[in-house]
């Protein structure tokens, strides 16, 4: 069938064209089927993204497109790395970065070496740790709201009847010193189950023979988690630190949904007060000396990372 | 063969031909841009009429309030045809003026003799004018409102409640008129028992995200004499914005957050706050007058159990409130400003503006709230007229957003996370104020 609909189409395709056709190298060809995408990339990635650096030298703003754009130089660029607000904010990113990439690799990596243990029911078990990765984060975030809620939230009840602190002490959103932990928490039940994931690949790609030998080596099992199992599989849970990292940097739905950056700017981090400078303030250039900033040290941070995943990969 | 095609071809003209007429139809169809929120609802009863009298069709794109402004500056700022008309923010006049979003109203006014010596001078002011005080008008007063009270009238009249308040604080339990009273009774209230359910003293204003917070500490700032500006001199804010007085007032806001509201409430706004109230939780409820008509109607919490109040005296005796409500504008993106205008002109009219307000809108045509049946028309009409009496409002800059933005930050901060001093969080307040005035050329 595909057959003849390709003799069709090639009886109706014009001499003169057809010759062209077939004059094409393979690699022009090749040329003629990227292209379409590498246009599209250019027009939604490439370049936003040079005009954002035009923009970053300049007092534009998206809600005065009357107003003369001027050239400011370097001047935003400055009073960003001047800004002790900004300080802060990168301050708090750093603190969700460190803190959900360490709770969900620890438990990760936990979770996946259970699994990978193959108990009776392990994979209804696997399906069920996957649920929370599944759903939206705008869900997520309205459920742990309710979740949370002092007065009517199960969570305080639940923290309560083991702590006797009363419900509506547990002020899990409100409080300056639990809030950032609130989203921690929720961050890593939903993302765990993703580094679990790629944990368990990393686990079952582990040939069996080498625990054979180990095992005829009278290793103990301590031995062989540290010398085989956790070598293995490091590029594994480096990948995973890698992923969630980039991801954790961006993070901006969840705090958005469950404390807006508040109480104050316990919780603001660094995307959050892009937003706020971009379409809340309506500091466009500004903003985008920022967004420049922050893609800059993702970008430089993430290839330090890969060179090192290399190196261990290569070990 | 050939039936089948003439089936096809007379399906497909008849297709094109009734959706051209649909087409024509509708092509007078205006569409109004607002906030989704009750008064919206009642406008679009009202302009059923409109539509009856003029056979101009009425659609309407109502947004939530978290997203209102963000939607609608950016339908703006992009020349977006959405909007015909244009029920914007008081504060988006400066802005929208200077912009080219807003058509100027001035000849039109003119020409159909609707005077702004009609509509309530405070509403003039807030919702149409730019500059401000100055006769340049870019909307048509629709919306009038400002922030007040609402307390439990069932609780405040129980008997036993009554003796203990004034045991306590020597005046009989009512309505307060200071702020100081306001805390009285809401301490009060903080977590007593009645009818077998814990309440709390009052909810009020503390949202961080758009700009729940400023409009109420605001409320309390104004009275204790803040002012954003040395009258003598525009832009010069220190000594004014951070002044002593101002200073005890934010103070003031945050021993009324810490002491007296519901647990978990540091992040409520208009809803927050109408919730709070309907499930009974609170003694005293802090909202807009929009709130009002619906909470009458509650069946839980309205009717004779409710009453009203003006935002509270200062310690000095100065008595302000927020402004909030809208202006109606045309937008100049639209291809239908004619039209546009002809709605507004219907609804500048006498008729339909004692219309509006028996809705559930508030009118702000002095016709219809000098009225002398207006107080009692409804039981909230005269806290509401009172209130109206003693506004102001914020920055109704084209800056207003960064300028709103700072004062969240700032008020946040300091009132939920006790992060500084209130005078911390007033000199900061200057410092980012300056730096937005100084953006903009102005200082």
């Amino acid at each position: 069938m595909l057959n003849r609909t390709a003799e069709n189409v090639a009886r109706a395709t014009p001499e003169p064209l057809a010759r062209k056709v077939r004059g094409i190298s393979d690699k022009g060809l090749a040329w003629l089927f990227i292209s379409p995408t590498i246009l599209l990339l250019l027009a939604i990635n490439i370049f936003p993204l040079f005009w954002a650096i035009y923009l970053s030298f300049t007092n534009f703003r998206a809600n005065r497109p009357n107003e003369v754009v001027k050239n400011l130089g370097f001047a935003n660029y400055q009073r960003i790395l001047g800004d002790q607000d900004i300080w802060i904010a990168m301050q708090t990113t750093a603190h969700f970065v460190f803190w959900t990439i360490l709770l969900q690799t620890l438990i990760g990596f936990t979770l996946a070496w259970l699994i990978d243990r193959k108990f009776r029911g392990h994979a209804f078990w696997t399906t069920i740790i996957l649920v929370p990765m599944m759903l939206s984060p705008a869900v997520v975030g309205n459920f742990w709201r309710f979740l949370y809620e002092p007065q009517i939230g199960l969570f305080a009840y639940a923290i309560s009847f083991v702590t006797r602190i009363p419900p509506t002490d547990i002020q899990m959103l409100s409080n300056v010193s639990l809030a950032p932990w609130s989203i921690i928490i929720v961050d890593t039940w939903m993302w765990t189950p993703y580094v679990m994931l790629i944990c368990l690949a990393g686990l079952r790609s582990i040939p069996e023979y080498i625990y054979e030998a180990a095992e005829v080596d009278r290793a103990s099992n301590w031995r062989q988690f540290w010398s085989i199992t956790l070598p293995m599989a490091l590029p594994f849970i480096m990948l995973a630190v890698l992923f969630r990292g980039i991801e954790n940097f961006k993070m901006f739905d969840m705090v958005n949904l469950l404390t807006g950056g508040g109480p104050g700017s316990t919780t603001e981090v660094a995307s959050i007060t892009l937003k706020r400078q971009a379409f809340e303030s309506w500091r466009t250039g500004y903003s985008s000396a920022f967004a420049i900033i922050l893609f800059v040290a993702v970008f430089g941070l993430a290839n330090i990372y890969v060179k090192a995943l290399n190196k261990v990969k290569q070990r | 063969m050939k039936s089948s095609l003439k089936l096809a071809l007379g399906l497909t003209s008849a297709i094109t031909a009734s959706t051209a007429v649909s087409n024509v139809a509708h092509a007078e169809d205006l569409t109004l841009c607002w906030a989704a929120w009750d008064p919206a609802n009642a406008l679009v009863e009202l302009s059923k009429d409109f539509t009856k009298e003029t056979g101009i069709g009425m659609k309407f794109e109502f947004v939530p309030w978290t997203n209102y402004a963000d939607r609608f500056l950016n339908e703006l700022n992009s020349h977006g045809k959405l909007c015909d008309l244009i029920i914007g923010d008081s504060q988006w006049i400066g802005g929208s003026a200077e912009n080219g979003h807003y058509v100027k109203l001035n000849d039109f006014f003119d020409k159909e003799k609707i005077s702004m010596d009609d509509f309530v001078p405070a509403t003039v002011v807030g919702y149409s004018e730019w500059p401000k005080n100055t006769p340049n008008y870019w909307a048509l007063p629709a919306m009038g409102d400002v922030v007040g009270w609402t307390y439990r009238k069932d609780w405040f009249s129980k008997p036993e409640l009554q003796k203990e308040f004034k045991e306590k604080y020597g005046w009989d339990l009512g309505p307060p008129t200071t702020f100081d009273q306001l805390k009285q009774v809401a301490e009060f209230f903080q977590k007593r028992e009645i009818d077998g359910k814990t309440v709390y003293g009052a909810s009020i204003y503390t949202e961080r995200g758009s700009e729940g917070i400023t409009m109420g500490a605001m409320d309390v700032l104004y009275s204790y004499g803040f002012q954003y500006e040395n009258p003598k001199k525009p832009y010069e804010m220190e000594g004014f914005v951070n002044s002593p007085d101002a200073v005890k007032g934010l103070e003031f806001y945050k021993s009324l957050y810490d002491c007296c509201t519901p647990p978990g409430a540091s992040n409520s706004y208009m809803g927050e706050g109408v919730d709070a109230f309907k499930s009974g939780q609170v003694a005293m409820h802090m909202n807009f007058a929009f709130t009002w008509p619906g909470l009458q109607k509650d069946e839980n919490v309205g009717g004779d159990k409710i009453g009203y109040f003006v935002n509270p005296k200062g310690p000095g005796g100065a008595q302000f409130a927020q402004l909030g409500g809208q202006g109606i504008s045309v937008v100049s993106y639209s291809d239908k400003q004619e039209s546009a205008l002809k709605f507004i002109k219907w609804f500048a009219n006498k008729d339909v503006q004692a219309k509006w307000w028996s809705l559930g809108g508030y009118s702000c045509l002095n016709a219809v709230v000098k009225d002398p049946a207006f107080p009692s028309s409804q039981p909230y009409a005269q806290t509401f007229l009172d209130s109206m009496a003693i506004v102001k409002d914020f920055w109704a800059e084209p800056s207003y957003a960064p300028l709103l933005q700072a004062s969240q930050k700032r008020f946040h901060d300091y009132v939920v996370a006790g992060q500084g001093s209130a005078k911390d969080a007033l000199d900061g307040l200057v410092k980012d104020w300056t730096q937005v005035f100084q953006d903009d050329g102005k200082m």
